[in-house]
């Protein structure tokens, strides 16, 4: 869906090189060098969840979709479009958050701006956030740099997000609280970079459509195919659990604290080193190759030897009857 | 996880696969009745792995497939009112009708809504005395108990502001119009797990005796499919045409007795229509006459709608194993997952869904 608004509303107007590539971010020339520029609007109900809050997801998202581009995250600004209302105590607790995050991932909020709308306009409140990184020599990883061959990284469980929000929207309780994976991606990205380098190809945060949607957007703009194994991707059983129950695929729930690496295969012993010796990335795995064929398409196969594709979805996942 | 990993093991599963394999003497041509059945399928690949001992046709049992068009645009109608809160198991909301489907309704201010239970529709009946609150009551013998349930309880609470929209459908009259086809080409059955759980499988034993085909009751996890499978194979070398029972940490032959009687007592049997098949002559469930204040179709008087399906949709002949999807003119073309005439192409695990995602891995792989 948001696809198609793009290419039939925006692209059409706006398009140039650095947008066409449909990056998390562009990288731009300035003056004596190149920097990075991204921007994420966030829209999310309930404000707060189990492990965050919209605040903490207004940082992260920005920082990570900076970090997805080699870049090492430097200044944000903030925009608020507070609902009339809104409890002062959750605005503190969510600008604390931002506060906080931001000094941890070592960037400045440098701009900003709020405008109050009339009850019923919002959820509560929305944030703007877009930040501006740095680039490093022999660092370029793309949305488009995928090659044959290459292996492909997860750096944790998949699915925490997603189901931690839908657990609170619609009052389900599990036996183990699922909390949001909410986190600053940028320091697994510097530690690639120093240890791994140009072996770094494609980065991607698994957001919105989960990590089957950021796997087909490599594919699809890389122009390769990708296979799978299954249940060579981290699912935690709670998630698993609440996923069965609803009728949902994991592979399609939002993460905010995952990403995918494609990189060459002789460095992903490596890449698998540098990750799971940070806290984010404890649980990374080598969850499939890039391959010459079908290219565009993530092709899973399964334990039984079948295969099958792992498709966009034209909308948000429904929950199934049967 | 406990009680789902057991089913799931690879290695059993490859085990059971060679089993069928070699149990195989020649191609034979099973149906699977329910979508779950065919969720794990497409998921697992078990099509795949298993093309040269069986073809696995998808059968009727997808309640959003089936749901006809004319009961989607009353949905619409009734979405759209702004005195209505219409209250739907998620996936019927992308279900396209005549002109648009629920998501389209709600994204110009209807009030739609996603509940998981109906009686998450009563609990908002209750909350809101000044809206209705429609129920959209789909589905086959597994979710009629529930669907019972909220009606029973609505009528206990006296509510006037709660109805259901009733497209039910029971499992073995399509069973017995897809065998009755002269053109039939299913051998043997897969029978739906769950509605089996609530009915029980007496009712498939006069269709196994006068068909002369075996009807395996089968669970949905990859190894109760496959074991199904294979119970189904084995009959069929072996001659025999009986009802088996696969699902058997679930199933018993005599159903769940309670729930039958509270389905029996809230809803009587009447003749459906299912889409792209046409009305099949005591195929469903409509609520009885004493509880006809809860009938949405009665309430808001809803016999105006009517609704012609889309000729070129030919999911009918998809749904009885007639024509596989691929030979349907609009398939691909007209009909894709973006933009769906017929319901098995809106889930994707709908036959025609799983085939445009097949085909196209296919030519691509040179395959």
């Amino acid at each position: 869906m948001s696809a198609q608004l793009l290419r039939d509303h925006f692209l059409p107007r706006f398009g140039n090189a650095h947008l066409d590539s449909l990056g998390d971010g562009a990288v731009v020339p300035v003056e004596g060098g190149e920097i990075v520029m991204s921007t994420d609007t966030f829209v999310v109900s309930p404000l707060e969840f189990p492990g965050g809050n919209i605040g903490h997801l207004a940082v992260h998202g920005t920082v990570n979709d900076l970090a997805m581009m080699g870049a090492t995250p430097r200044y944000l600004s903030a925009g608020f479009v507070l609902e009339e209302g809104l409890p002062f105590d959750v605005l503190d607790r969510i600008l604390d958050a931002m506060a906080e995050c931001a000094e941890a991932a070592g960037v400045t909020v440098v701009a900003g701006d709020t405008k109050v709308v009339d009850r019923g306009k919002t959820d509560g409140m929305f944030v703007n956030t877009t930040g501006v990184g740095i680039l490093h020599d022999g660092f370029r990883p793309r949305p488009d740099g995928a090659r044959p061959g290459d292996a492909v990284v997860v750096s944790g469980p998949l699915g925490r997000h997603g189901m931690a929000i839908m657990a609170v929207r619609e009052g389900f309780s599990f036996d183990s609280e699922i909390v949001s994976d909410t986190t600053d991606l940028a320091p697994l990205v510097g530690a690639l970079r120093e240890r791994v380098g140009d072996g770094v190809h494609a980065l991607r945060d698994a957001t919105r459509g989960g990590l089957a949607s950021a796997l087909n957007e490599i594919a699809a703009a890389s122009g390769v195919g990708v296979t799978l194994e299954d249940g060579a991707a981290p699912v935690p059983d709670a998630v698993q659990a609440a996923c069965e129950m609803l009728g949902l695929d994991p592979f399609y729930v939002a993460n905010e604290g995952v990403l995918v690496a494609f990189v060459a295969p002789e460095a992903a012993g490596e890449v698998l080193d540098v990750l799971t010796a940070t806290p984010q990335g404890a649980e990374a795995r080598v969850v499939g190759r890039v391959v010459d064929e079908h290219p565009g398409m993530v092709v899973l196969r399964t334990g039984l030897g079948g295969t099958r594709v792992v498709d966009l979805l034209p909308g948000d996942q429904l929950p199934r009857i049967c | 996880m406990k009680y789902l990993s057991e089913y799931r093991d690879p290695a059993l599963a490859r085990a059971l696969v060679e089993r069928i394999r070699r149990t195989a003497t020649r191609r034979w041509t099973l149906m699977e009745v329910c979508g779950g059945q065919t969720h794990t399928i497409v998921k697992q690949g078990i099509n795949d792995v298993l093309s040269d001992a069986v073809e696995m046709i998808h059968g009727p049992g997808c309640p959003v497939c089936v749901t006809p068009l004319e009961q989607i645009d009353r949905a619409l109608h009734l979405a759209s009112r702004a005195d209505v809160i219409f209250t739907s198991f998620g996936d019927m909301l992308r279900v396209p009708g005549s002109e648009c489907d629920l998501f389209q309704v709600k994204s110009r201010g209807g009030n739609v809504r996603i509940v998981y239970s109906p009686l998450d529709a009563v609990e908002l009946a209750r909350k809101h005395p000044d809206k209705e609150v429609v129920f959209f009551a789909v589905g086959f013998e597994t979710t009629a108990p529930a669907n019972a349930m909220a009606v029973w309880r609505a009528r206990e609470l006296d509510l006037d502001n709660f109805s259901i929209l009733v497209s039910h459908v029971t499992v073995p009259p399509a069973m017995e119009a897809i065998l009755r086809a002269p053109d039939n080409r299913v051998q043997g059955f897969l029978a739906a797990g769950h509605v089996c759980t609530v009915m029980g499988w007496t009712e498939y034993e006069p269709l196994a005796e006068k068909y002369q085909v075996p009807i395996v009751v089968t669970g949905f996890e990859p190894l109760d499919i496959l074991e199904g499978i294979w119970m189904a194979v084995r009959q069929l070398e072996e001659g025999r045409h009986e009802v088996e029972n696969q699902y058997v940490r679930s199933v018993r032959r005599e159903g769940n007795e309670p729930a039958q009687n509270l389905v029996n007592r809230v809803f009587r049997i009447v003749d459906r229509g299912w889409r792209g098949i046409g009305v099949i002559p005591a195929s469903g469930l409509g609520l009885r006459p004493e509880f006809a204040p809860f009938d949405a179709e009665l309430k808001f008087a809803l016999d105006f709608i009517r609704a012609e399906e889309p000729e070129e949709c030919r999911a009918g002949d998809v749904l009885r194993g007639r024509i596989k999807p691929f030979q349907c003119a609009a398939f691909g073309k007209a009909c894709t997952p973006e933009s769906p005439l017929g319901a098995p192409m809106v889930s994707a695990e709908g036959a025609c869904a799983a085939y445009y995602n097949f085909g196209r891995f296919r030519q691509m792989a040179g395959c």
